[in-house]
């Protein structure tokens, strides 16, 4: 177990590392000079001239990522080319409204997610099983930004029931949480009911059945656990399918949060901050699906590491 | 998954119960991929027929007809700029599917190909690619599109090579899948032993084995495609106006939200019909053409 979490973690990094690498690639691939862009166009060629030797610029490129990636390592993330502020200051700034959007998000996703596949999947063939996998047809098909509009519309434009956007109130958590959750509730409730349905064919629930064990004990205590294993993985990998969806989410609901800040660093050419909160979601990322590997272990004692 | 016929059960309920949703079951499958395929034909014949059957410019403004509601004469209403909102809707079709497909054939051109020889050939260049794979795994979803629209700007090209880029790890890995069960197969040997090149041997006889997944992998594929260019579109980052294309023209319409409500809801709904349908397709595909894809 100590092995597999140390195997784990040093992949997770060397993971991180790679992205860095991506992410350094990219933004050099940009034509034109990041000097000149950062600079703006009303400077003179000898600022500019300036700004590439203060930049590091001038340096081979493998230096340059050498450079970068110590910066990082102290929590360097750049100056934003906007607002020339620190880029770790303006993504502290919007980090707490990002996460807390794609925590309560990914909660309801996989509460009603869970619930519904599971209720499917006890319940195979009835109305119940056809309304849920419906509704989950539509979640996973509906765009995440249209939804949030026609919701905004219902709820705050003819109803007044709920904020049209902003950030603050335990209201205005209701409806983006809603538009996230949507997708990824889809996907769980489907990929739930498929390993529920297989899980209960398996032969010792057929055994536990016929020892006298009741139907949901069954499934809650014997199948419901092994089914879990499939969902975890999924759950892990709708935790970036929402970080994704939080950037259209944002914007819709006028959210102050990295993606919004991200969808006008892109807009504004700001590089820097691109950069770094590119990075920010994909340490996320990573992490969560670190957790999940490890939580697979508590799960699932089948599974021997090392 | 869509229908609660598609998981496959080793063990067996009782008999009876099968027969009875049997015939039922299969039914609805086809009826609900066949309203799927159906709904798709529908936009591409009119999409065809449009410049036909519509009296609009899709482009042209009329100042004197801004932002007006659904009418007869504008089923949709008009836009800020006076534009009929079907017209464009109808139009923007043909620009949301182009680069779906487009999209989906240029990241199965690279992914396949890739997975194939990764599979097949194993060792070192399987290495590389699996790693390759992973790292652009890490990016969580639409962000990779994201991160690549804005290294290389806006425009229908740079929007297909993005989104596909970013779908192209599943085209890896399917093919790398297929490529690995096959690969000791009987009649590979065969071949090798009988002399043929390992080119001939990939496309003759490995990718075949590729198709049906394929085919259903880039149905499914290509609903994610029309969403993530229509998501890049809504945040201004798709194609350039005035194009009409679904995305745009909902971001567009997410300023007259509170005024006019129609702008962003009818090309929302059309994106929504497009990936049900596309998702619809691909579901029913999967049940019929590959038994062994049906976990979620």
């Amino acid at each position: 177990m100590g092995r597999y979490i140390v195997h784990r973690l040093a992949l997770a990094l060397l993971t991180l590392v790679g992205v860095t690498v991506v992410i350094f690639l990219l933004i050099r691939l940009i034509p034109g000079d990041p000097a000149r862009i950062i600079a703006g166009l009303l400077a003179s060629d000898d600022e500019v001239r300036r700004l590439r030797v203060d930049l590091g610029l001038t340096h081979p490129l493998h230096v340059q990522y050498l450079i970068f990636f110590t910066g990082l390592l102290h929590g360097n993330l750049g100056i934003s080319a906007a607002t020339r502020a620190p880029v770790l200051e303006e993504i502290a700034l919007r980090l707490r409204p990002t996460v807390l959007l794609a925590v309560s998000s990914i909660a309801v996703a996989t509460l009603m997610g869970l619930a519904a596949g599971i209720v499917s999947a006890t319940r195979r063939y009835s109305i119940l099983d056809y309304v849920a996998m419906t509704l989950a047809v539509l979640g996973v098909s509906i765009p995440v930004f249209w939804l949030g509009l026609m919701l905004m519309l219902l709820f705050a434009v003819y109803l007044h029931w709920l904020p049209a956007g902003g950030y603050g109130t335990p209201a205005s958590f209701i409806l983006p949480t809603i538009a996230l959750a949507a997708f990824s509730m889809g996907i769980i409730a489907r990929i739930t009911r498929s390993s529920l349905l297989e899980t209960l064919s398996q032969d010792y629930v057929r055994t536990a059945r016929a020892k006298g064990v009741p139907r949901h004990g069954v499934v809650l205590r014997h199948a419901l656990k092994n089914a879990l294993i499939p969902v975890l993985t999924v759950i892990g990998l709708q935790f970036g399918t929402l970080l994704g969806g939080a950037v259209l989410t944002e914007t819709t609901f006028a959210w102050p949060g990295m993606g919004r800040l991200l969808v006008n660093s892109i807009l504004s050419r700001d590089y820097p901050v691109i950069q770094g909160i590119v990075l920010t979601f994909a340490a996320m990322f990573a992490v969560v699906n670190l957790l999940i590997d490890l939580l697979y272990a508590y799960v699932d004692p089948r599974i021997h590491y090392g | 998954m869509w229908t609660p016929g598609s998981t496959t059960v080793s063990g067996a309920p009782p008999l009876s119960s099968r027969d009875r949703f049997g015939a039922w079951r299969q039914l609805r499958k086809h009826r609900t991929a066949l309203a799927g395929l159906i709904v798709l034909g529908g936009f591409l014949v009119l999409t065809t027929l449009a410049p036909a059957i519509l009296p609009y410019d899709p482009n042209a403004a009329d100042l004197d007809r801004v932002l007006l509601p659904p009418s007869l004469a504008h089923p949709f209403g008009t836009d800020h700029l006076g534009r009929d909102l079907l017209t464009r809707v109808v139009f923007g079709t043909r620009v949301s599917f182009l680069i779906g497909i487009l999209a989906v054939a240029f990241s199965a051109s690279i992914g396949v190909p890739m997975g194939l020889v990764s599979g097949v050939r194993g060792g070192v260049v399987d290495l590389v690619v699996q790693r390759f794979v992973d790292l652009l795994l890490a990016f969580p979803g639409f962000l990779l599109a994201l991160t690549l629209i804005a290294v290389l700007g806006v425009g229908v090209t740079n929007v297909v090579v993005s989104v596909g880029l970013a779908a192209m790890p599943q085209y890896v890995r399917l093919a790398r899948g297929v490529a690995l069960s096959v690969k000791e197969q009987a009649y590979i040997e065969a071949a090798r032993a009988a002399g043929v090149g390992e080119g001939r041997i990939l496309v003759r006889h490995v990718l075949p084995n590729c198709l049906a997944p394929l085919i259903v992998q880039s149905t499914l594929r290509l609903g994610e495609a029309i969403l993530v260019a229509a998501g890049l579109g809504f945040l201004g980052l798709g194609v350039k106006p005035p194009t009409p294309e679904w995305g745009t023209m909902l971001g567009e319409g997410q300023s007259y939200l509170f005024s006019s409500w129609y702008i962003a809801t009818f090309p929302g709904l059309a994106i929504f019909l497009a990936v049900i349908a596309a998702n619809l397709l691909g579901d029913g595909l999967r049940d019929a053409l590959d038994p062994r894809l049906k976990q979620a």
